[in-house]
């Protein structure tokens, strides 16, 4: 009877089912992958300073720069940065919280009230494009005419065009929002004013499917205009400037600030070097820069 | 239709000629998706057995639980694990967010219920009479539940092709506690993502067909063990 039973452990069964048969071989693998993920972040973890967290706007994202930019500064510092794509509100809430070191915003007004709150230890200007008003070529508000992009918005909610807006409190959300206001009309009733909450590439397809108007900025209309159909319709107006800034959170928003690496990375992408990656930083693609460098030096005591 | 040609065939040549994003996110997805299926099984087989073998006050209350677990929604589990791992959080000081194992704890989190919900189905499934009978030939409680486990073996293999499928997938979980970070938390299903969101429609087929490669490998070899195991057994 013991026999029986013992036999019916031995490994021998039959390959078929040897993954279960022979737990040893089972447990090895899944050690490996076990400590294939946690090895490499402890290694790092060990012999390195601590990573960066930085929060930018998803429209600076998506243009890839920061790929280009970073390894460098990763290399030449050993500091790794973890770049967290939100919109700029939320990027300076999480500087709020001391969950991001440094931000890369777009939305001047949330970033003035940040700083008068005592929460940023630092802000800079880093680089502009600009905010163009986009839709269908029919244009059916007639927005090519206008001379104001106030006119422009009262010229949407005039007519029966569709408003596709990021309604997710990034830098171009907030302007979007004070144009309204400007029209000192309220926004388009709900059915010809949908809020995506989703980032700029999105918002603009959504916008090019259905034939109607956005508020965009210039780097990522660039970047989707082979895939949507839509127009830059209004430009030029000097309230659609868009200005991006860096920012370090405070040592006091939270226990585990990195202020130094925030400092650090700061002091990188307002170098020379970075400005010259950016004079040129989408020329051959597009055939036009998507920034313009505009850096104020980076001086921690002026701030 | 023109752009979905072209991006199929952009696809296939992004496929033949794979770069290193290519190759550090299918990597990563099977690093980050294998670790958290084996801890799941570590944890998920014994305790679906355990529930599946023994009477104890609070077992249904358990049970009940696993079973809405099946269907948690991954980002519910990223939200919850994220606000875990933050750094004002209660485990901030290990400053696991936007690292791989902070994904290995969500994609767990995802498939122990799979994983457990399932073993507990596998070993029911089986004739009582056999507990039984194992019981008389004088095995332990711990050999009956090693012995009705191998014998439970074939669908416990598909509670771990279940789990494995689930956290494969599953994005809204890893976009948020690992933050898509490229070349350390990017897997394949968030890489689509960020491709679909720049318009890059392309990048993003051919990931996707990578994903669905690998996925249909991994079961391919767990199917083959099955149905193997299957012929032998009958």
């Amino acid at each position: 009877m013991r026999m029986k039973l013992l036999s019916l452990f031995r490994p021998t069964q039959g390959r078929a089912c040897q993954i279960l048969s022979r737990p040893g071989a089972f447990l090895l693998t899944g050690a490996f992958f076990l400590a294939a993920a946690i090895l490499p972040g402890r290694s790092l973890a060990a012999d390195t300073s601590r990573p960066v967290v930085f929060a930018v706007g998803t429209s600076t994202y998506d243009t890839e720069l920061l790929d280009l930019l970073l390894p460098d500064f990763e290399a030449e510092t050993g500091t790794l940065v973890k770049v967290v794509a939100i919109g700029s509100g939320q990027a300076l809430a999480m500087a709020e919280r001391g969950e991001a070191d440094l931000v890369l915003s777009h939305a001047p007004e949330a970033e003035k009230a940040f700083m008068a709150r005592g929460l940023g230890s630092g802000r800079w200007r880093m680089m502009t494009n600009d905010f163009v008003v986009v839709g269908p070529s029919s244009d059916p508000a007639r927005v090519q005419h206008a001379q104001s992009a106030r006119e422009v918005f009262q010229r949407i909610e005039r007519s029966e065009a569709l408003f596709i807006s990021r309604g997710d409190e990034s830098g171009t959300h907030m302007l979007e929002k004070r144009l309204w206001r400007l029209t000192e009309h309220p926004p388009p009733p709900a059915a010809r004013y949908i809020e995506t909450g989703q980032g700029q590439g999105m918002t603009l397809r959504i916008a090019s499917e259905k034939g109607a108007y956005a508020l965009a900025d210039r780097a990522t209309f660039l970047i989707q205009v082979q895939v949507i159909d839509l127009e830059v319709l209004y430009e030029g107006d000097p309230i659609l400037r868009n200005v991006y800034h860096l920012i370090i959170s405070s040592p006091e928003n939270g226990p585990r600030v990195n202020e130094e690496g925030a400092r650090q990375l700061a002091r990188y992408l307002l170098s020379p070097r970075v400005l010259g990656v950016l004079e040129e930083f989408g020329r051959t693609r597009f055939g036009r820069p998507l920034f313009v460098p505009d850096a104020e030096p980076f001086n921690m005591d002026a701030h | 239709m023109q752009l979905i040609l072209e991006a199929i065939r952009e696809a296939g040549s992004r496929l033949l000629s794979p770069d290193s994003d290519l190759l550090s996110a299918t990597w990563r997805t099977l690093q980050v998706s294998g670790t958290a299926t084996f801890i799941s099984l570590l944890l998920g087989v014994p305790s679906g057995v355990a529930l599946a073998l023994y009477r104890f006050p609070g077992r249904i209350f358990i049970v009940a639980l696993i079973n809405t677990g099946m269907g948690l929604p991954p980002v519910v589990v990223g939200l919850f694990v994220m606000l875990l791992l933050w750094r004002s959080g209660p485990f901030g000081a290990l400053e696991l967010l936007y690292t791989p194992s902070a994904m290995v704890i969500a994609q767990t989190l995802i498939a122990l219920p799979v994983v457990a919900g399932l073993s507990l189905a596998a070993l029911q499934s089986l004739p009582a009479r056999l507990r039984l009978q194992l019981q008389a030939l004088g095995a332990s409680t711990l050999q009956t539940a090693w012995l009705l486990s191998r014998e439970a073996r074939l669908p416990l293999l598909a509670a771990l092709m279940a789990g494995f499928g689930a956290v494969i997938s599953e994005v809204g979980a890893s976009l948020m506690v690992g933050g898509n970070l490229r070349g350390s938390t990017r897997v394949l299903t968030t890489a689509v993502v960020l491709e679909a969101s720049k318009g890059n429609f392309a990048s993003g087929i051919a990931l996707g067909l990578v994903l669905l490669v690998l996925a249909y490998a991994i079961n391919d070899v767990l199917t083959r063990l099955q149905q193997r195991g299957r012929e032998r057994k009958s």
